[in-house]
């Protein structure tokens, strides 16, 4: 910048008033005029493994979103012969031209436990057609359809295609998992959004107020943060009438969770309001004469909607932990329902699970999306103080 | 000083009411009470049921009153140590839960511990070394350690023994000691099977920890008094432990206090898959059986072991961070 | 403390400091905050340093206790300790930062005073704990004689009660106290050179002008050497013997104090006078001040560093050539080709 660059014309070299900015470099001057969100995004935007799981979080939600056009076989479809059935890779190359299949399964007894397994046969192959006909599903609630991403020439999939295997009622468990995707994420939102409601008011009130109702709430959450969630969850899980549809247990467990969840995004927006009440900028927007409201809508809410942000993002690992946690035992949501817990409640039995490991296969995408949700929740955290 | 421990006393105490609260609304919210359903369970093997034993009973519990009053009785029965009976074992709760409340509390202590001697090195090493290999390493299996959730953790653990080892690494006990009485042999045989359940309980809220750690002793790491202590000739490994990390502590001991009910919540579930004999599966047994009075006495039970280590932790910080003692608190 | 005898003019200096090059390796790119100073200080007399924040002052402290940060590190330069008469001069620069013989000399035969008395101080200690700490890191005492010696050290630099405040906390002592104990601290080895960087930035005035009758009373007591850090000309006039004019890492101006502050050569150091207010000055007028604002580290101009403010600079030499301290007079130094010829190559 300053590089044999002919210095402005003036009087006296020690004029107050010399532009300061002719010294100040290009990129001193971007941040200057960026906006706050302008800064958040080039903060996060640094941060590669935040921005690796956005992407993966996004694809997740579009999993959740297409889970019946990626599903091949009816997730609801029990069949004792295809009981646990192993996983069948994909070939996707025949005699070197492009030609996704599978080996067919030759079902055989085993002559000492006369149990029946199944075997790939090499000979047997069954061409997977993508855009196939399979079982009839509202595409996006909708319109009706019977179109899925891959299956086979006659629309039966069900007895061909096992990619992830089947469970023990014989269900495909490919498919399962893909329509769980959309229950177990929306749990997650739903729970959230309930705790975000809730957070935000209490923390809000906390903060703004101060005084008896701030010492009253923070006493609140400090009571509610001590007592162990899970036997609560449990106790208060169980004790949801059985005869509750899928619907009202899946409201149930949403309110269950936030009920607790709440608490640490209280603390947040409590913590910022506080802070913020404290900054200059409020106390010159108060001297002013802007009203209350205003203050805290237009002043306060940019500079901690961000955290909101961050902190809602953490939060909703947890709660996908814990529907995960609740339905493996049981108390959750419950079959017919598919979730990525109900799935895992096959895998219990420690015996069942040696045999066909398969059924784990339902921790992988909770792992990688509790690790997306940290990562995501780190990278927005940092970004949320783009000064700082 | 004092009248920060006697605030946090009274704290803790109030969340013992809360708690007793929740359990109480715990063996409420079920349809049908307990009296008519201990009286059908009677009746069902055999047992002749007066008219007027039943009437004492719903005397007993105050079931024809408001809800106040029952709660009332019902912390009456308590106090006077009658926990109320389990119908499904048909025997006092207060049996039922004996030696796995005991066996809760060691799992969930040995987890603890286990959390702060790993998180406390390894939080101090990835702070003082930071972006070195060993940090990366160590940032990495944190954050594992924080997307697999405990029992997840507990399966892959259980088919990895049982797959490749073929051993069952479940349980508490070896078999030679499941049933016998305590002894020197059976604490040992305890004591040689905690490490297991102690580093799957551990792990999460090691994690979590270690970020904790590291983040706050970064932080300590750039303030001037560590260039004081440094400007004074100390050797870097005495300086570090004796000045930043002691202020790093003051934050790490502020989380046990909430790490102790993550744990406790942590072990039923972790316990169910290692069938531990603690209190976890009964839990859960008893919730789907609807044997409310077992279940809600379990959730007062852990709801008051998790506030006795609360207050513990609390204590602990106030003897640590002089400015609590001096009533300066922010 | 009494034995020490005290140096002449002719003596040569307790420090030297030749061509001290710490260079922060940054991701961004090298910021050279001390790039290529010179100074020595002489037994007994107290050496001032100045210049605007940012121009490596508390740098070049850091630098020759050898407590510079990561990723900092001295490139270049020798920082040369004289002890005893008899005894070979040390190069700091040359030691180990982490070995035992560096830990000796610090805290020990020098020791340093902060700005920030607030923030100098562990909160988790007593000031006691932390004053004995130095005292037992440097001499064979018990916990009992080294508490009576601190307790001997808080009296003799004002503290009332010593025996009382011994075992208070930082945080219950105010901050002119505050900066006491840190003097107190610094002492408690009876170091050789006591380096106090911006020592009463953060006091109030009266609390300053304490603070500084303290410090020349004990060099009076002692006769230490003081390097004094701060980039208030006022101090630099109530404290130094000889003045160290910095600007951007490297040392423009130096002399006595009477000939910088009378006859200032460096179009830097006559600007930096010319912006202490005056009692003098016509009253509402504006005060000047220097144009511009340092350059950003990374963007360091080419040629002199202060060219790009410099009301007399020669466009051609000054942009081009780096200018080297030179005398200008019979006990005065200054960089500027106003007073020399290049006489080399562009150097960058």
């Amino acid at each position: 910048m300053s590089k044999a660059k002919p210095p402005p014309t003036y009087e006296s070299p020690f004029q107050s008033e010399l532009d300061e900015a002719t010294f100040a470099t290009a990129a001193e001057e971007r941040v200057s005029v960026a906006t706050q969100w302008q800064l958040m995004w080039w903060r996060f935007r640094k941060h590669r493994l935040a921005m690796i799981s956005a992407f993966v979080i996004i694809a997740f939600y579009l999993v959740a979103l297409f889970a019946d056009f990626l599903a091949y076989a009816d997730p609801h479809k029990t069949e004792a012969f295809r009981s646990l059935i192993a996983p069948q890779p994909i070939h996707f190359f025949d005699e070197g031209r492009f030609s996704p299949h599978v080996f067919a399964l030759v079902g055989k007894r085993d002559p000492r436990t006369f149990k029946r397994v199944y075997e790939p046969d090499p000979t047997q192959k069954v061409a997977l057609r993508f855009f196939a006909e399979g079982y009839a599903y509202k595409f996006l609630g909708l319109f009706k359809t019977n179109r899925h991403l891959i299956g086979v020439e006659d629309g039966n999939a069900e007895e061909l295609i096992f990619l992830l295997g089947t469970d023990q009622l014989g269900r495909d468990l490919w498919s399962r998992m893909m329509v769980a995707c959309r229950l177990s994420l929306m749990i997650g939102l739903a729970g959230v959004a309930l705790s975000l409601v809730l957070g935000v008011l209490l923390g809000g009130i906390s903060g703004l107020y101060g005084g008896a109702i701030d010492t009253l709430i923070q006493r609140l959450i400090e009571i509610l943060r001590s007592i162990p969630t899970i036997p609560l969850w449990m106790g208060l899980a169980a004790a949801m009438p059985r005869d509750w549809g899928v619907v009202q247990v899946y409201f149930a467990i949403t309110v269950i969770l936030s009920l607790i969840g709440w608490t640490d995004l209280a603390r947040v927006v409590r913590g910022r309001f506080l802070a913020l009440r404290e900054e200059d900028f409020v106390l010159a927007a108060e001297l002013a004469g802007v009203g209350q409201m205003r203050i805290i809508l237009r002043h306060m809410a940019p500079s901690f909607l961000s955290h909101i942000i961050a902190a809602t993002t953490l939060a909703l690992p947890n709660m996908i932990i814990s529907e995960t946690a609740l339905s493996f035992l049981g108390l959750g949501l419950r079959p017919p329902a598919v979730s990525w817990g109900v799935l895992l409640q096959d895998a219990q039995n420690i015996q069942t699970v040696a045999i066909s490991p398969w059924l784990l296969s339902a921790a992988i995408p909770v792992v990688i999306v509790i690790l997306a949700f940290n990562f995501l929740g780190d990278g927005l955290r940092d970004a949320a103080d783009p000064y700082g | 000083m004092l009248a920060y421990a006697i605030r946090r006393f009274l704290l803790a105490l109030l969340t013992i009411w809360a708690i007793s609260v929740l359990a109480f609304a715990i063996i409420q919210l079920p349809p049908g009470d307990y009296v008519t359903a201990y009286i059908a369970q009677l009746a069902s093997s055999g047992v002749d049921v007066t008219p007027e034993f039943a009437e004492n009973l719903r005397q007993q519990y105050g079931l024809d009153s408001p809800v106040w009053v029952q709660y009332l009785k019902w912390m009456e029965q308590i106090s006077r140590g009658n926990f109320g009976r389990s119908l499904e074992w048909r025997a006092p709760v207060l049996d039922m839960i004996g030696d796995r409340l005991w066996l809760t509390m060691a799992v969930s202590l040995s987890a603890v511990l286990f959390t702060w001697a790993l998180a406390l090195p390894i939080g101090i090493y990835s702070a003082v070394r930071q972006y070195s290999i060993a940090d990366y390493i160590f940032t990495f299996i944190g954050f594992i350690g924080l997307a697999v959730p405990s029992f997840l953790l507990a399966l892959i653990l259980m088919y990895v023994g049982f797959r490749y080892f073929g051993a069952n690494i479940g349980g508490l006990f070896s078999p030679e000691y499941q049933l016998a009485d305590w002894s020197p042999g059976k604490v040992w045989d305890l004591i040689k099977h905690l490490p297991l359940p102690a580093i799957i309980l551990g792990m999460a809220g090691a994690a979590q920890l270690i970020r904790i750690m590291r983040a706050n002793l970064l932080d300590e790491l750039r303030k001037p008094y560590v260039i004081t202590a440094r400007a004074k000739g100390m050797s870097e490994f005495r300086l570090i432990l004796k000045y930043p990390v002691r202020a790093a502590l003051n934050p790490f001991v502020s989380t046990l206090g909430y790490l102790f009910p993550f744990i406790i919540s942590g072990s039923i579930i972790v316990a169910l898959v290692l069938s531990l004999p603690t209190i976890g599966p009964l839990l859960l047994r008893a919730l789907v059986s609807q044997d409310m009075f077992l279940a809600g006495t379990i959730v007062l039970f852990l709801g008051i072991m998790t506030v006795i280590g609360t207050f513990i932790s609390d204590i602990l910080l106030m003897w640590i961070d002089p400015r609590i003692r001096f009533e300066r608190r922010e | 403390m009494a034995n020490r005898e005290i140096n002449g003019e002719g003596q040569p200096p307790v420090l030297t400091v030749n061509n001290l090059k710490t260079h922060f390796f940054t991701d961004e790119g090298t910021v050279k905050a001390v790039d290529g100073a010179s100074f020595s200080a002489p037994a007994g007399k107290t050496v001032g340093i100045v210049g605007e924040s940012g121009c490596g002052k508390s740098v070049t402290a850091l630098s020759i206790l050898r407590i510079v940060q990561k990723p900092g590190r001295i490139v270049d330069g020798e920082i040369i300790l004289r002890r005893a008469d008899d005894a070979e001069p040390v190069d700091l620069a040359k030691l180990d930062a982490e070995g035992g013989a560096i830990r000796a000399i610090r805290g020990g035969e020098i020791a340093l005073v902060f700005q920030e008395p607030m923030t100098s101080f562990s909160p988790h200690y007593t000031i006691g704990n932390q004053i004995v700490e130095t005292i037992r890191l440097h001499q064979d005492v018990g916990k009992a004689e080294a508490r009576n010696r601190t307790i001997e050290l808080l009296r003799m630099v004002g503290i009332p009660r010593p025996e009382r405040r011994i075992d208070e906390y930082p945080f219950e002592l105010s901050g002119g106290l505050r900066q006491r104990v840190m003097i107190a601290m610094a002492l408690s080895c009876n170091p050789k050179i006591l380096i106090a960087d911006e020592p009463t930035t953060a006091l109030d005035v009266t609390t300053q002008a304490q603070i500084l009758d303290l410090l020349r009373e004990i060099q009076a007591r002692t006769q230490m050497s003081v390097i004094i850090i701060t980039h208030d000309m006022g101090v630099i006039a109530e404290m130094a013997d000889d003045v160290i004019v910095m600007y951007l890492g490297r040392v423009v101006e130096s002399g006595p104090v009477d000939e910088i502050f009378h006859r200032a050569k460096h179009p830097y150091t006559q600007a930096l006078l010319r912006s202490i207010p005056s009692i003098f000055a016509a009253p509402r007028s504006k005060l000047p001040t220097i144009a511009g604002s340092i350059p950003h580290p990374h963007n360091r101009p080419a040629g002199c560093p202060f060219h790009p403010r410099c009301a007399e600079r020669m466009m051609g030499k000054c942009d081009v050539h780096i200018p080297r301290l030179r005398p200008v007079s019979r006990r005065q130094m200054a960089s500027c080709f106003l007073y020399h010829e290049p006489d080399e190559a562009p150097i960058t």
